[in-house]
């Protein structure tokens, strides 16, 4: 997030798209909540879910699943168009601006209503409730992200606040919000294919040559070229390519695309290593099981969805024989001849301190006080909690030139329905620690689909019964829950549930960039099983 | 502004302000019960009433705003006597089982019985039987410890804007309901503001005295809001998930994942031996065994393929010090930059 989420509390109006908060994020939700009952802030909600925030709403678009590039182009032509750009701003900070501004040409409001199957008076209700706002927020998460034209969405987000001058701004910005608790520090951490800690790149030779001697190596034993992406990974593994993989903490298979492809993936590999605190479908198919800790049992930092660093700290004693996970890979470093060594976390810390810039000020002694929010230099910085302020990192902000570009997969007579997936408020990710007790499966016990009502009726269905979803890649049978929350002709399915995969039938295609993949539009065919 | 005295003392704040706030804001104490900080203020109790020169009757400082000259008295003979009936009253419906009661220790109305020496009840009233359904199957709702302040009725609608909980029935018998079982998203935020033992967490079997638990500062598990909890843990187990009002981004509040997901970690069905499997069957193995088969058999294909050969994945539920760690093995030990996680799942 480029603003801290309290920030919303100063916004005149909040675009929320491609993010059902109150389920997902269900305390920034409150913030949204308290902005609008208690601050007098209008929420915008653009989304092809009917979503709960809708209730506290000014205005709600339902476009089509994968038009986001056509409506936010279109948008940013009607406030081009009508004067309520920030021309001051633009002239100042950004660049690129001509090129971008002669592309929006064409999203005219009724071009974009063919696309979008919006109205022309909804998108220039909308144009008008966040281009004449000031400030004006934006927030997102995978519903933008989780597409083919993923990074073209989220770059349109920052070519519309660039437009009305909303970077840089306390109530503004480009706010995605992070799914998991330490997702952002994974990547702050170089747990990214082609990034060191901070985001310095693994191609520049200085940045090498600095890691090299922090790690006592030379320069030329650290790969100069980017590695593969998780989702290039697995099918090069079926290529011959990769022979060995050892995974921390994550569950693929049960996560990824097309799973059905990703297990032949899997089977493909000469040695498979997981390390984890269940013995998941994706250790299942390991030849050795490390058993590491929850974040009950060690002491460590995750990062915030604000770039804020927090403490995690050890409640419980290890169970078992199992072993911290920071231990488990020191000594397999350290069998392999290239010792690793560390007294605790906070000297972990101390060495990230040392290599990265950004976290150069973040320190244990600091964090007992409350986070810290990267960049922070050094132990005098107090932290920053909004980016881009008076300038953009990258000096000017650059405008991008953006068409729109449909799904990978379209509907067709066989497959004419939609599916996209997601999750639900009590569970999370694979279901592998919301799943374990009682407590929350008493309250979501189990997976439905939600599909329109009028579907529902044309397919003789009522709530409850047994729905057979078929893609071109898998099938699964799973109990319908009618709801007015998906418009008719889209269905979605959460992913928590192994027993009802439903990435048995999602779409490998990956945007071009970011290589994520298009969870969120995939053709289907629904019948009552 | 408005200027007043409270207790002779001259106290300056913005119009609006209510005089329970003006006290606060010169450190002179008013006690109150039902009046919560993240909330508005509800008036049920009568323990946070006021003298205010030349008006016959006291005041509620939580409901009573301000004006200028006017002074304030925030204790005498007359107060305590006020304020020790209204606890009477409570107390004439509420039992003493303080000892089996999980907010026994931390719970505000024992607190203020104590410091206004309720040791005898002159009245006593019928008593009437009541059912306890509630909106959650994480939460017990206790009727006859219920002192009808209104905090859970009112955090449900004002901070979660739910409302899936409201009064039924008056008088003795009046009891919190459910009005949508359906609304209810077992979030706990009424839990987290009752006072007393009315509610209590109905999820946990391993139940502690609250000065025998011990409580750890954390960062929550789950989504990227990065909430600040305290894990309840008491002979090495988690028996619930608390967060202290006005900490981290949360300031009071947590989700149902956040106050009732913590069972994973309890689970028998944790791994506590590293595995190896032999001929499609896993067998435990000790340390030794899997680290050397783990770093031999990663050398090997290194010397083989060469170390792009391998490829790691890190984890977003893991921590920077174990992601750090985790790249630097991918990328010094192993010598290749075949390392992600699932950011884009």
């Amino acid at each position: 997030m480029t603003n801290p989420i309290a920030d919303v509390l100063k916004s005149e109006t909040v675009l929320v798209t491609g993010t059902n908060t109150t389920e997902n994020h269900p305390i920034f939700a409150n913030y949204l909540k308290e902005a609008v009952l208690k601050h007098g802030t209008k929420i915008l909600v653009i989304d092809p879910r009917r979503i709960d925030l809708v209730d506290y709403a000014e205005l709600y678009l339902q476009p089509k699943p994968g038009t986001d590039i056509a409506w936010i182009n279109g948008l940013m032509h009607i406030i081009l168009k009508e004067g309520w750009a920030d021309q001051q701003y633009i002239d100042e900070r950004c660049e690129g601006f001509a090129e971008f501004a002669a592309n929006l040409e064409k999203f005219t409001p009724e071009y974009v209503s063919g696309i979008t199957g919006l109205t022309e008076a909804e998108l220039r209700a909308a144009a008008k409730l966040y281009g004449q706002a000031a400030p004006a927020s934006i927030l997102y998460a995978m519903g933008i992200t989780q597409h083919t034209s993923g990074t073209d969405n989220v770059k349109s987000l920052g070519n519309l606040a660039m437009l009305c001058g909303n970077m840089g701004v306390a109530g503004g910005g480009v706010n995605p919000l992070r799914g998991q608790n330490n997702v952002q520090g994974a990547c702050d951490m170089g747990g990214l294919p082609n990034v060191y800690t901070g985001y310095q790149k693994v191609d520049v030779d200085e940045v090498r040559e600095k890691f090299a001697k922090a790690w006592g190596l030379k320069a030329d034993d650290l790969d100069a070229a980017p590695g593969l992406k998780l989702t290039e990974m697995f099918p090069a593994a079926a290529d011959g390519k990769i022979k060995a993989m050892y995974i921390m903490g994550e569950n693929p298979l049960v996560s990824d695309p097309d799973l059905t492809h990703i297990e032949h993936c899997v089977e493909a590999l000469d040695f498979f290593v997981v390390q984890d605190i269940f013995l998941t479908e994706t250790a299942q198919m390991a030849d050795v099981v490390l058993p590491g800790v929850s974040f009950a049992e060690k002491d460590g930092t995750f990062v915030n969805s604000e770039r804020l660093v927090q403490r995690v700290r050890k409640a419980l004693t290890i169970p078992g024989e199992a072993r911290a996970d920071s231990e488990i890979i020191a000594e397999i470093a350290t069998r392999m001849g290239y010792e690793m060594k560390y007294k605790d976390a906070a000297a972990i810390m101390k060495e990230i301190n040392d290599v990265t810039p950004s976290y150069g000020g973040i320190t244990y002694e600091r964090l007992e006080n409350g986070g810290l929010a990267w960049p922070c230099p050094d132990v005098e910085h107090p932290g920053t909690p909004i980016l881009h302020v008076d300038k953009f990192a990258r000096g000017k902000g650059l405008f991008f030139a953006i068409d729109h570009q449909p799904p990978a997969e379209l509907c067709d007579k066989e497959y004419p329905f939609v599916l996209s997936t997601g999750r639900v408020l009590s569970h999370f990710h694979t279901g592998t620690m919301t799943r374990k007790g009682e407590g929350l499966n008493k309250v979501h016990p189990e997976v439905k689909a939600e599909i329109n009502p009028e579907d529902a009726a044309r397919l003789g269905v009522v709530e409850g019964d047994l729905l057979k979803i078929t893609s071109r890649r898998g099938a699964i049978e799973v109990k319908a829950m009618l709801s007015d929350r998906p418009a008719s002709g889209v269905v979605f399915v959460p992913f928590h549930f192994h027993e009802v995969a439903v990435n048995r039938l999602t779409n490998a295609a990956l945007d071009p960039v970011a290589k994520i993949p298009e969870y969120k539009v995939c053709a289907i065919k629904v019948e009552k099983a | 502004m408005v200027t007043l005295t409270i207790d002779g003392k001259e106290v300056t704040v913005p119009q609006g302000t209510t005089i329970l706030e003006a006290a606060r804001s010169v450190d002179i104490r008013i006690p109150t019960l039902c009046y919560h900080d993240r909330l508005n203020p509800i008036g049920s109790c009568r323990m946070c009433v006021v003298e205010i020169e030349g008006y016959t009757h006291p005041m509620a400082a939580c409901t009573t705003p301000v004006d200028d000259g006017i002074e304030v008295v925030t204790s005498s003979e007359r107060l305590t006597r006020i304020r020790q009936d209204s606890l009477k009253l409570i107390l004439v419906n509420h039992p003493l089982d303080c000892p089996v009661c999980d907010k026994g220790g931390e719970c505000l109305l024992q607190d203020l019985t104590f410091e206004f020496g309720i040791d005898q009840l002159e009245y006593q009233a019928a008593k009437v039987e009541r059912d306890s359904q509630y909106a959650s199957p994480l939460i017990r709702y206790w009727p006859d410890r219920c002192i009808m302040c209104l905090r859970c009725v009112t955090a449900c609608q004002e901070i979660k804007g739910i409302g899936a909980i409201s009064i039924a029935g008056d008088g003795y018998g009046a009891q919190v309901v459910t009005v949508d079982a359906d609304k209810c998203q077992s979030c706990g935020e009424c839990l987290q503001v009752c006072p007393t033992g009315a509610l209590t967490e109905d999820l946990s079997r391993y139940k502690g005295r609250t000065w025998l638990i011990e409580r750890v500062p954390t960062t929550c598990t789950y989504c990227g809001c990065g909430c600040q909890l305290e894990l309840n843990v008491q002979n090495d187990r988690i028996i619930a998930v608390t967060t202290k009002d006005g900490v981290g981004i949360n300031k009071g509040s947590l989700c149902v994942k956040g106050r009732f997901g913590y069972e994973f970690v309890n689970s028998d069905e944790r791994l506590t031996k590293p595995l190896i499997k032999r001929d499609g069957k896993f067998e435990e193995a000790s340390w030794d065994e899997a680290l050397d088969l783990v770093a031999e058999k990663f050398s090997a294909i290194k010397g083989e393929y060469g170390p792009g050969a391998i490829g790691g994945l890190t984890s977003a539920r893991c921590t920077n010090e174990e992601n750090y760690l985790f790249q630097k093995f991918m990328r010094a030990a192993i010598g290749t930059n075949n390392v992600d996680h699932c950011a884009r799942l």
